[in-house]
């Protein structure tokens, strides 16, 4: 009688060491597998499952102010290390690895406006209510040495906003008008006005580096070139920009931050109307930063949250909220993309997660693997009612909860009138008007 | 009146600046245009002056009038002038160039005359031109500047638009680097290093990055660049040759046809007779080197077991060989293989030992003593190799008689007399192998078996004289199933002195023989095989001498060992019809437990039921007693059957037709429907594309690893710890600049200017032209 016996070749999976990789012979036959939609949907729902599960993005808050944080600066060139202005003209410099102060000094009498740290990262300006920009060493005095700026400038109205050069030895202020100044002369080597009193932010733009924008409070916002003597353009909207920032990596977006609730995405070279309008918050946005890639964008907002955006999406992807939280101020995303920090009235610096779901430290190659296969489930199966409720799902305060119902009402109501009006009007004479063309009143030349 | 002219132009030239001054240019025009004409009156008065200064009054009329029409002309179009070129400028603009003698063709006979008296170009550019001329199918126009910039940009946008990101963007590349550009200040400073270096400067070593000495690198230039071309060029022909010549090999390798191998090879084997021909004549060094190389290979052929039919192969092969005529055949064509390369090189040893062979058969006993008395002079006669070729030595001196009598007349029919023998051994073969199987089935059979025995003791005890060399050679013989010269001249010698023995045996043998016939059809007729049938053993042996017979018991007692694989298939066949009971045992059991429950009607009854249940009902909408007699045990008329009794269209087939022992649903599942998707979503234009998205399976239990890895790279890596820096605008110009760096410098000069401009004006479209975006 013949007996058939299994006979296996120990070398076709027994590994030579410890440290191969196991040989997992595979047959991708689909006969083999079947069901793979429905599979993948189950891994799908899964992983949206846990990302939720996981979603623990608040990591620090960093104590210590005596008043509400006003404003706050990326170190250029470390990570690790931050800086806070508050109300009282307080300014700290913060170790974000160790969650603690490591200097603290009173820069101005009243708010400490604007403050950024040079390209060079061994100094930092400061801007305040006291008329002055103050320059100031990044490190900490020796023992006996006072705490002094490098160089007082004493100006002739408040500055309510500052950013420096990228490369050169420039800075902009920004007030009843918008300053150029040069680091070694005490008057401004330039000044912008351009019929309005007050400016509440400017910011240089990171590539073509001689471009400025600010906000105005005639609530427009406007395009200078350093070199020359005018300002270059302005678009008037409805209602008043608070910030804005440049996109790092396509440096012809600008976001900015306004008082009617929403974000503008603008492409500088076609002001006519924004590219995008982002809607979410249920009171004014104050502060908003690109992240590092340029992929996406962090807002604060008067309504105690911070919002992520996609940056060509509408709507935002996270928000985030804390109980104690209150009016968020100022907001910066971290340059490595991975952290973000906001700062509030009620004297707290926050440090959350960009990503709320993200494993932090070091990720082993399976696991990264497998988190990538997630992501793509996640991605592909974003459609599905089920996963896409899970995704979407976000617990919010119930004020803002209520408010953004309301919100949402108020909108339908209103749209509903118009159609209404349109309705009953000769044809043609009541036109359509897109979201986004509603909110730009004109661009001037 | 050069001073006016001079005065003219710089008005002119004035003009010109403020024509390209964009805004209000039009009124500054006629400023300067009025100033110019009223510069011209100046002078005109001055002279005027001088001659006639009492027609003062009728002059201002005159001028006013001048100035009139000089003011009413500008109103009207002003003749273009022709832009001209004046100075050698680097790029001219194309709207500026300068059309002229536009009305007369040039022809490209013009351009081309003059080549044929110049003896410069080459006649391959000659040639082309003629083409050229020849083709009456026009150039396209180059595509105009902006739009060969759009295309750049569009490619430069695609290339910028990756699938992945990934952040810093201006890493440094990984690996080692060179010392000196890590460490700018190094020095050497221990004793050791500095003993090093010395050492490395003393013998011209190179220390820093090309790590070459000066000898090489003077090697490495000398070649010349013509040098190199045709070296490249002859390599180039070299490897195409080669891969020629290798896929011509790998297709003949690939014929399966043995016909074709074995014509190839005897036509190889000619040609190599004629070539070794040729040489003895020639060159008789190199044909006795020939000859060592043959001599070698057969040597190391006889002492190899690699054609003897005694490997894995040729074992399993001699089980199969009662069955299989291919098998039978492939062990002849082994021991062919042998016997080829073991023979001696000039002889036709073959044709000598068959002939030796029907001289035997044809019973001639005055050629055996030779040989006899050969196998009596072998020294070492418990050496089976040794014996062997003394015995083969005797042939070959026969051999070289003959092939001097008979080596014209031969060669022709080598051939032929060798598929003779083919044939001879392959009869041979036959035989013995069902001489060995009576011998097995005589072990099977006790009867015989004694008889066997008998046999044996039989043959010993006359074989007792020299019974060591006997056995030798059996086992010689047992191992290589190949008749040779050695079993020959053994056999004479056996037959010689055991005459009577064998006679004696003979007759038990037939008489064993017969028996096993009665047995065997009254048994069983299965596993008689086919050359048994063929030609049965008593046709042969008969016709056969008294020699052959007794050599085929020889083989046979060794053969005897092999019994047991005949019994296999019987004591298989018991098992067989023992299982089987089994399984019918086995089925009656599950017959009996599963009796009542039928499970097949069962669900063809369900799968009616469901099918009638998807069946369109009929609606009757027909009113008794309206239009008709009313009341019970009355028939609908007919005309009211047809016209109130509703059919709905039949449903499109149910998909389990065809499926007999399926059953599909097609209800709508309420709780499926929360899981799908009930919109297009925006990106996709028709249901199909989202769907075949959604069915392509992504994880690695349908995919390879590799391709789970493509498909799942997330669109952003970003470095841990490492910042990000904005994008710096020398990454942003990167592709731009390789596309055009070899025009920057002559461009150098327009440039600027261009930027001047652009930041007075719009300085977006500067950055637009750095971004590479596409416009709208």
């Amino acid at each position: 009688m013949k007996v058939k016996v299994l006979s296996r070749n120990p070398d076709d999976y027994v590994r030579e060491t410890k440290l191969d990789i196991q040989r997992v012979p595979r047959n991708y036959d689909p006969a083999l597998h079947p069901f793979e939609v429905s599979r993948e949907y189950t891994r799908a729902l899964n992983a949206t499952k846990l990302d939720r599960v996981f979603a623990k993005p608040f990591v620090a808050s960093l104590d210590g102010h005596r008043d509400g944080v006003n404003c706050m600066a990326k170190h250029t060139n470390s990570l690790s290390t931050l800086l806070s202005g508050s109300c009282d003209g307080e300014v700290k410099v913060w170790n974000l690895t160790k969650h603690e102060c490591v200097r603290t000094l009173q820069a101005h009498e009243g708010f400490v406006r604007g403050m950024i740290v040079r390209f060079c990262g061994t100094s930092f300006f400061t801007v305040g209510d006291d008329k002055t920009i103050k320059q100031w060493k990044m490190e900490t005095p020796g023992y006996g040495e006072e705490e002094e700026p490098l160089n007082t400038i004493l100006g002739k109205t408040v500055f309510t906003g500052l950013d420096h050069h990228q490369k050169d030895a420039v800075f902009a202020t920004c007030g009843q008008q918008v300053d150029i100044w040069d680091e070694q002369r005490s008057s401004p080597i330039r000044s912008f006005t351009w019929g309005v009193d007050s400016f509440s932010s400017v910011r240089f733009n990171p590539v073509e580096t001689e471009l400025l924008a600010s906000c105005a409070s005639d609530r427009s916002i406007v395009l200078y070139d350093m070199r020359e003597s005018a300002p270059l353009k302005k678009v008037i909207m409805t209602m008043r920009s608070n910030s804005l920032c440049w996109n790092p990596m396509e440096a012809y977006y600008f976001t900015s931050s306004n008082e009617d609730y929403n974000l503008y995405t603008y492409d500088m070279r076609y002001l006519n109307k924004p590219i995008i309008v982002h809607m979410d918050h249920v009171s004014a946005v104050l502060d908003v930063d690109y992240s590092p890639t340029g992929k996406e964008f962090v807002s604060a907002s008067f309504d105690k949250t911070v919002r992520i955006f996609p940056k060509d999406v509408g709507h935002s992807r996270e928000v985030y909220h804390t109980k104690r939280m209150q009016h968020v101020i100022c907001v910066k995303w971290s340059a490595d993309n991975k952290y973000i920090l906001s700062g509030s009235d009620e004297m707290n610096i926050r440090l959350w997660k960009a990503n709320a779901a993200e494993k932090l430290g070091v990720l082993a190659p399976r696991e990264r693997q497998a988190s990538n296969y997630n992501q793509k489930l996640k991605e592909k199966f974003h459609y599905h009612p089920q996963i896409r409720r899970i995704a979407h799902h976000r617990h919010l305060p119930k004020s803002i909860y209520h408010q953004s119902k309301e919100l949402r009402v108020m909108k339908e109501a209103r749209r509903r009138k118009e159609r209404n009006v349109r309705k009953h009007s000769k044809p043609g004479s009541v036109p359509v008007v897109s979201e986004k063309e509603k909110h730009v009143v004109t661009v001037v030349k | 009146m050069a001073k006016v002219s001079s005065k003219k132009k710089l008005s002119k030239t004035k003009a010109k600046k403020s024509s390209e001054v964009a805004g209000d240019s039009a009124v500054k025009k006629t400023e300067v245009v009025y100033d110019e004409e009223e510069e011209e009156d100046k002078e005109d008065f001055n002279e005027n002056v001088t001659s006639e200064e009492e027609e003062e009054d009728g002059e201002d009329e005159r001028r006013r009038q001048k100035l009139l029409e000089a003011i009413s002309a500008l109103g009207g179009k002003r003749k273009k002038t022709l832009g001209e070129r004046s100075e050698a400028a680097v790029q001219l603009s194309e709207f500026s160039v300068n059309a002229e003698g536009e009305g007369d063709k040039i022809n490209l006979s013009d351009l081309i005359g003059s080549m044929d008296k110049t003896p410069q170009v080459s006649a391959k550019t000659r040639k082309q031109l003629k083409t050229l001329q020849q083709s009456n199918r026009t150039v396209e126009s180059p595509l105009s500047k902006q739009e060969t910039e759009r295309i750049q940009r569009d490619v430069a946008f695609q290339k910028a638009a990756s699938e992945q990101l990934v952040f810093p963007l201006n890493q440094e590349a990984p690996g080692p680097k060179p010392m000196e550009r890590v460490v700018t200040g190094w020095k050497a400073r221990t004793p050791l290093e500095e003993e090093i270096f010395a050492l490395l400067s003393a013998n011209k070593q190179p220390i820093h990055d090309p790590i070459l000495t000066p000898q090489e690198e003077v090697s490495m230039k000398a070649m010349s660049l013509e040098e190199a071309k045709i070296r490249r060029a002859e390599l180039q022909k070299a490897r195409a040759l080669q891969s020629y010549y290798e896929a011509k090999t790998r297709r003949e390798r690939k014929i399966k046809s043995k016909k074709y191998h074995r014509v190839q090879n005897k036509a190889k084997r000619k040609d190599f007779v004629k070539q070794f021909e040729e040489m003895v004549k020639s060159d008789p060094a190199a044909a006795l080197e020939e000859l060592h190389k043959m001599e070698l290979a057969r040597m190391q052929e006889r002492m190899s077991l690699k054609h003897q039919n005694s490997g894995k192969w040729a074992k399993s092969k001699a089980i199969m060989a009662k069955y299989d005529e291919g098998a039978r055949k492939a062990m002849q064509q082994q021991l062919e293989v042998n016997k080829d390369l073991t023979q001696k090189l000039v002889t036709a040893v073959n044709d000598e030992e068959e002939e030796e062979e029907e001289e035997d058969e044809g019973g001639d006993p005055e050629v055996l003593p030779d040989f006899v008395n050969d196998a009596e002079q072998g020294v070492d006669s418990s050496n089976p190799w040794m014996r062997g070729k003394l015995s083969e030595d005797p042939a070959e001196k026969e051999t070289s008689e003959i092939v001097d009598l008979t080596a014209e007349e031969e060669s022709a029919d080598v051939e032929e007399e060798e598929e003779e023998e083919v044939k001879e051994t392959e009869e041979e073969a036959l035989l013995r192998e069902f001489d060995s199987r009576r011998k097995r089935r005589q072990a099977l059979i006790p009867v015989i078996s004694l008889d066997d025995d008998e046999e044996e003791e039989s043959k010993t005890a006359a074989e007792e004289e020299e019974e060591s060399k006997t056995a030798v050679e059996e086992k010689e013989e047992s191992k290589e199933e190949e008749e040779s010269k050695v079993a020959a001249v053994e056999e004479e010698e056996e037959e010689e002195e055991e005459e009577g023995e064998t006679l004696m045996r003979i007759r038990t043998l037939e008489d064993t023989e017969e028996l096993l016939m009665q047995e065997e059809s009254a048994a069983d007729e299965a596993p008689v095989p086919p050359p048994a049938a063929e030609n049965p053993p008593p046709a042969s042996q008969p016709a056969g001498t008294n020699k052959k017979r007794k050599r085929g018991i020889e083989l046979k007692q060794v053969l005897t060992k092999a019994t047991k694989v005949i019994q296999v298939p019987l004591a298989h066949t018991v098992e067989d019809a023992e299982d089987s009971d089994d399984n019918q045992e086995q089925r009656g059991l599950i017959r009996e437990a599963f009796a009542g429950d039928d499970v097949v009607s069962d669900f063809l009854k369900e799968k009616r039921k469901q099918e009638a249940a998807g069946k369109p009902q009929v609606v009757d909408l027909t009113l008794p007693g309206w239009g008709e007699w009313g009341g019970t045990g009355l028939k609908l008329s007919r005309r009211k059957r047809k016209k109130f009794r509703m059919k709905a269209a039949p449903p499109p087939p149910r998909k389990d037709v065809s499926l007999p022992g399926v059953i599909i649903s097609e209800k709508r599942n309420r709780s499926i429907t929360l899981h799908q998707v009930n919109t297009l979503p925006f990106p996709f234009e028709t249901h199909t594309q989202f769907e075949s998205t959604i069915r392509t399976p992504l994880g690695r239990t349908w995919n390879t690893e590799r391709t789970v890895k493509k498909i799942s790279k997330p669109k952003v890596v970003t470095r841990m710890g490492a910042i990000i820096e904005p994008m710096a605008r020398e990454e942003l110009m990167k592709d731009r600049n390789q596309a055009t760096v070899a025009d920057r410098n002559s461009l150098k000069q327009q440039t600027t200017c261009k930027l001047k401009d652009e930041l007075n004006g719009a300085l977006a479209l500067k950055l637009m032209s750095g971004h590479e975006m596409q416009t709208d």
